[in-house]
């Protein structure tokens, strides 16, 4: 199925994006903001994770002197204090909710609409961290006094964490989009998914620090867009690297921005061809 | 008996519904198959770093990853899909069509669901429960095996328990969808002894979420460290929590004016 969505005007073609994407988000965190007890189940399970892996690191860095890899008790604290706030900003229009959207009809009337979902996706959940990023902030403060962080960034990394996080949330919405689009081919991509998320997540510096894997499993990183969605972010703010790699970092964060939308839309449009309307 | 025979009734309604979808054995394998492997290299990892975590050495370890995959199996199995459809179904207004049948209304929330290609999940973990013991230096008895096969209920009780508590919650807060994301991600706690964690986490994984006598316990039995003061009162445990679970269920009942009809 061909759709041909109408097209804002050209003339005040950025101004009404300008104008979509903060109406849109106002409205994200109006919405979400009615549900705050559900907001904090959903971050108490997700401060779990990163939880667990602390508390078993920092016990083995005790076990063995103090630290592993230079990672103290205090850095690691530091380290899944920050992932928890990356994690946040990570949080975006999942690839196995394409399922949903396509078998429940939403599709069929988003392509009504006068831009691509992707606006639509971007925008709510741009929106949604301004309301996750203000409930984390109690989070952070109880762990911090819980775990005793080892942080203290220069202006710099400060700067560079807050256009990483951006970034990071922008490479993971296109790439979870494109492996969500698997679902116009088949409706059995959960195992697929899967595999994406554990290669993530071994990829990604979101189970362990990659300076705790092996070489081979940190060279390989370097050339998949994971790492600059959570290890790159982390590390600016937690670790001491040098402005020249935090440039470099945030350069290829755009990069794989540009490779990821490049493959969203080479994925949008060969699976839009495919799409026959259920509903909606 | 009437709430065995209903309970059998659905079990063999859901299992005939499930084999319709064959292919979702195969996806199941390989969505299993990626956990163990996840879980795996973490432990690799752990223990590439350490020769023992608060005691417990790899092949032990492994054991308790293998409890865990496999309560996990019968939670996803048996317990989360009856608690999901419990939640939609207050949120939509057809919790109605439920609790105007004449049988237990807890009964029939709790068994009209199963998903039963998570038995592979059930399989995978008791493979990894194998394999670790075989590397374990003693040798498993028939006291370890039934205090393992007891803890293992127990556990299992204490989680649909647990699961049934916050899922009630949704008489008062509709969206109740987030426990899911709550409870997968404070039992990812269970992948290490309970020990492991500071005193506030553990008695929190212990009664809060009762995640500890569910996989720790169990694993324990197994490898012969559990004192049977622990196994009774997780036992305790079990039946106040079940009692309360009851009660509750019946409170938030009585607070439901339904949403429908």
């Amino acid at each position: 199925m061909s759709v041909d969505t109408a097209r804002l005007p050209e003339a005040n073609r950025w101004r009404s994006l300008f104008d979509f994407y903060t109406t849109a988000m106002r409205t994200a965190i109006v919405a979400q903001l009615q549900y705050r007890v559900a907001q904090y189940f959903y971050m108490i399970g997700m401060v779990a994770e990163p939880v667990v892996y602390l508390v078993v690191w920092s016990s083995i860095a005790r076990s063995q002197g103090g630290s592993i890899e230079g990672y103290t008790a205090g850095t690691f604290a530091a380290y899944y204090i920050v992932w928890t706030l990356v994690r946040n900003m990570n949080i975006v229009f999942g690839a196995p909710f394409w399922e949903h959207r396509i078998r429940e009809g939403q599709l069929a009337g988003d392509l009504l609409k006068p831009m691509t979902v992707l606006h639509y996706d971007l925008a709510f959940f741009a929106g949604w961290k301004f309301v996750v990023v203000a409930m984390w902030i109690p989070i952070a403060i109880g762990l911090s006094l819980v775990f005793h962080p080892t942080l203290d960034p220069t202006a710099l990394e400060i700067g560079v964490f807050i256009c990483a996080i951006w970034g990071a949330y922008l490479i993971r919405t296109m790439f979870q989009g494109i492996v969500g689009m698997l679902n116009f081919w088949t409706t059995r991509g959960a195992a697929v998914f899967d595999l994406y998320m554990a290669i993530e997540m071994l990829l990604s510096g979101r189970l362990v620090p990659l300076q705790l894997m092996p070489d081979w499993v940190q060279t390989l990183a370097n050339f998949l867009p994971f790492k600059w969605t959570f290890g790159f972010p982390i590390e600016s703010l937690v670790g001491d690297m040098s402005p020249q790699s935090l440039l470099l970092g945030l350069g290829a964060q755009v990069l794989w921005i540009g490779i990821g939308l490049a493959g969203y839309r080479l994925a949008w449009n060969a699976a839009i061809k495919r799409f026959t309307a259920v509903g909606g | 008996m009437n709430a065995i025979r209903v309970a059998w009734l659905y079990f063999k309604i859901g299992v005939l519904n499930e084999l319709q979808y064959r292919v979702n054995f195969f996806v199941q394998l390989l969505q299993s198959a990626i956990q163990i492997g996840t879980g795996l290299v973490m432990l690799s990892l752990v223990y590439s770093h350490t020769d023992e975590l608060h005691g417990w050495e790899q092949p032990e370890l492994l054991s308790l990853l293998g409890v865990q995959v496999l309560l996990g199996g019968v939670i996803h199995a048996f317990i989360q899909p009856n608690m999901e459809r419990l939640m939609q179904d207050v949120q939509e207004g057809t919790l109605d069509y439920a609790l105007t049948k004449p049988a237990d209304s807890q009964v029939l929330v709790s068994v009209r669901m199963i998903r039963i290609w998570q038995v592979v999940e059930i399989v995978s973990g008791v493979i990894l429960l194998l394999v670790g013991l075989s590397g374990v230096d003693a040798s498993v008895g028939l006291t370890d095996t039934i205090a393992f096969g007891c803890a293992l209920v127990i556990g299992a009780v204490l989680v649909y328990c647990f699961w049934l508590i916050m899922t009630t919650g949704a008489f008062w807060i509709v969206r109740m969808e987030h426990v899911l994301e709550l409870f997968e991600g404070i039992y990812r706690t269970g992948q290490w002894p309970v020990g492991v964690y500071p005193g506030w986490l553990r008695y929190s994984v212990t009664f809060l979420v009762p995640v500890a006598f569910a996989v720790t316990v169990p694993a324990q039995a197994v490898t012969s460290r559990l004192q049977w003061q622990t196994l009774a009162l997780s036992f305790v445990f079990g039946c106040v929590l079940f009692l309360f679970a009851r009660w509750f269920w019946r409170f938030g009942l009585r607070h439901y004016s339904g949403a429908s009809a």
